[in-house]
C-alpha cells in the first residue's frame, strides 16, 4: 500500500500530504495523486506523520484533506512547507472568536 | 458463526467475573483491599457518587448498574460508604433481577470488618463462578466497542480504517458495534449523518455533536490543546476536523441503527453511536457500561489502559510505536505501514484476534492488569 513511499495523499481532493517518514528541508518527494506522480520540494523540515502543501493555499483558503475542510490557512502558505498548527487555524468549537456579552 | 460464550439472562460474557464495585468515591479503598485478598475479582472503583446535582447522581447509579449488568460479570459485592448520595440499595434492587449482588457498607462496623465481611463474600462468589462453564453461543451476541486514543495521523489512514473494515464484518456477522466520542465527531458529522437510518438518528447526533460543541466553547478558548491533546498534535494531527475525519474512519460503512446516551444500553443492532467524551477514562466505562463484551483500541501514540471487566484490544499502524511499546500493542499493523499486507488482509487478523480473545486469549492490558483508574463521566459540578 505505501511501501517505500515518502508521503501519503489520501484524496485525490487533498491539498496536502502526510510525511511518512521524517523528511528533511531542501528534499524532493514524489507524491502520487491517481495516477500522476508529483514532485514536491520541502521548504520546511517535516517530521513523520505531519503535514506540507502540496499546492499554495493563500491565506483564508480551506486546507483539504480526506477530500475534506480539515481547517482554514491563518497565513500564506507555499508549497512545500509544514502545514500544523502555527499556519491553520480550525472552524469548529472556537469559543475564542465568539464575541462576549456584558 | 458460533463462539463458546458464558450465556447469561441479559447476554453472552465473554469472562466470568466477581466484580467489587465501589458506589462512591469514599469507598473505593474498602474495595481495594477486598480485591487484594481476592484478587480473581476485578475492582471497580471511581471518583463519583456524591455531592453532585440530582440528573448526575441518577446518572451515576444508571452507570454503576449497567457496568454490573455487563454479561462478562457473573456476580457483584457493592462497597458503600453509607452516607453517600448514591442509593446502593435502588443500585442493588436493579442489578438483582439479573444476577446476584449483595452490599456492604463501611460506616456500619468499620473498615476492618467491611474488609472481612467483603472479602467471605467474595471469596463465596468466586468459588460459585468457577462452577459456571461457556456453552456454544451465537456471535451475533456480541457487542463490540471502537475506541481510538493517541492518535497520530497513522490513526486515520491506518488503524482506523482498519477498525471501519472489522466494524463492517461483525455487523455482517449480526453483532453490535457502538462507538462514541462525540468531539471527535466534530467536523465529520455531515458524513455520519449520510449513514443514518433515518432523519431521528441523524437528529440526534446533530443535537449530540451541538450540545458538546457548545460545552466546549463556553470556556470562551479556542478548543484545540484540549481537543486535539498537545499528544495528537506533536502526532501531526492539527485541528479537530482532521482528528473527526481520521476517526469516523473506525465506523466502517454500515448504516448508523440508534443514537444512545452515554452508558446506555443498545436497544437495536448494528452500528450505534453512544454520546460520550474521547478521554479513555470515561469513554471506556460508558462502553463497558453499554455491554460491550469486548473493546477495540486504535492508537497511534500508544494509549496502555484497559478496562477491568472487558478485554481491550490494541492495535496500531505506527511502526515504531509498535516496536517501542510492543508490551502493550496486541495487533502490530505495521505490515500495512509498509504495504505488505492491505487494509482488508488486516481487518481479517484483528477479526481473528477479537475471536480468541473471546475464547480465552488475555490482552496486553489484562496481562498487565492496566486498568484501575477509570471515571464515570458526569455533566455537572462537585457541589
Amino acid at each position: 500500500m505505501m511501501s517505500q513511499r515518502k508521503a501519503i495523499v489520501v484524496d485525490e481532493k487533498d491539498n496536502v500530504a502526510s510525511a511518512l517518514a521524517n523528511l528533511n528541508k531542501g528534499e524532493t518527494v514524489e507524491v502520487t495523486i491517481g495516477s500522476i506522480v508529483y514532485k514536491i520540494q520541502l521548504i520546511s523540515d517535516i517530521p513523520f506523520g505531519h503535514k506540507f502543501a502540496l499546492k499554495r493555499i493563500p491565506r483564508g483558503e480551506y486546507v483539504i484533506k480526506y477530500g475534506e475542510v480539515i481547517g482554514r490557512a491563518s497565513r500564506d502558505i507555499e508549497v512545500g512547507e509544514h502545514v500544523h498548527v502555527h499556519n491553520v487555524e480550525s472552524l469548529r468549537a472556537r469559543g475564542d472568536l465568539q464575541k462576549t456579552s456584558l | 458463526m458460533e463462539i463458546l460464550g458464558y450465556d447469561r439472562v441479559n447476554g453472552v460474557g465473554v469472562r466470568n467475573y466477581v466484580a467489587v464495585m465501589a458506589t462512591v468515591g469514599c469507598s473505593g479503598d474498602a474495595a481495594e483491599r477486598i480485591v487484594q485478598i481476592y484478587p480473581k475479582a476485578k475492582l471497580l472503583v471511581h471518583l463519583q457518587g456524591c455531592a453532585q446535582t440530582p440528573p448526575d447522581i441518577d446518572l451515576v447509579e444508571k452507570v454503576l448498574v449497567n457496568l454490573a449488568l455487563n454479561p462478562n460479570v457473573y456476580s457483584v459485592l457493592l462497597v458503600s460508604l453509607g452516607c453517600e448520595s448514591v442509593d446502593a440499595d435502588r443500585v442493588a434492587d436493579k442489578i438483582s433481577s439479573v444476577k446476584n449482588v449483595e452490599v456492604i457498607r463501611v460506616q456500619e462496623r468499620g473498615l476492618s470488618h467491611a474488609i472481612s465481611r467483603g472479602s467471605e463474600i467474595v471469596k463465596k462468589m468466586c468459588d460459585e463462578a468457577e462452577k459456571v462453564s461457556r456453552t456454544k453461543v451465537d456471535f451475533s451476541n456480541i457487542k463490540v466497542a471502537i475506541k481510538c486514543g493517541a492518535s497520530d495521523s497513522t490513526s486515520g489512514i491506518i488503524s482506523n480504517p482498519v477498525a471501519g473494515r472489522v466494524a463492517d464484518m461483525i455487523i455482517r456477522e449480526g453483532g453490535t458495534v457502538i462507538f462514541g466520542e462525540t468531539t471527535e465527531i466534530i467536523g465529520a458529522e455531515h458524513i455520519l449523518a449520510k449513514r443514518a437510518v433515518d432523519d431521528t438518528v441523524a437528529r440526534k447526533m446533530f443535537t449530540a455533536i451541538e450540545e458538546m460543541e457548545k460545552r466546549a466553547m463556553s470556556m470562551g478558548v479556542d478548543m484545540r490543546g484540549g481537543q486535539p491533546t498537545g499528544g495528537n498534535i506533536k502526532g501531526g494531527i492539527t485541528t479537530i476536523e482532521e482528528k473527526s475525519l481520521g476517526a469516523i474512519c473506525k465506523t466502517g460503512t454500515s448504516k448508523l441503527v440508534d443514537v444512545i446516551g452515554y452508558g446506555d444500553v443498545p436497544s437495536k443492532r448494528g452500528l450505534i453511536f453512544m454520546d460520550s467524551p474521547g478521554r479513555e477514562m470515561e469513554a471506556l466505562t460508558g462502553f463497558a457500561a453499554g455491554g460491550a463484551q469486548i473493546i477495540l483500541f486504535t492508537t497511534g501514540l500508544g494509549a496502555p489502559q484497559g478496562f477491568p471487566i472487558v478485554p481491550v484490544i490494541k492495535f496500531s499502524g505506527n511502526p515504531e510505536v509498535c516496536a517501542r511499546l510492543n508490551e502493550h500493542i496486541d495487533v502490530d499493523l505495521s505490515p500495512v505501514f509498509y504495504g505488505r499486507e492491505s487494509l482488508q488482509e488486516a481487518a481479517q487478523r484483528l477479526f481473528n484476534e477479537i475471536i480468541d480473545v473471546a475464547k480465552f486469549k488475555r490482552t496486553r492490558a489484562e496481562i498487565l492488569a492496566y486498568e484501575k483508574f477509570f471515571n464515570i463521566y458526569v455533566k455537572g459540578p462537585v457541589i
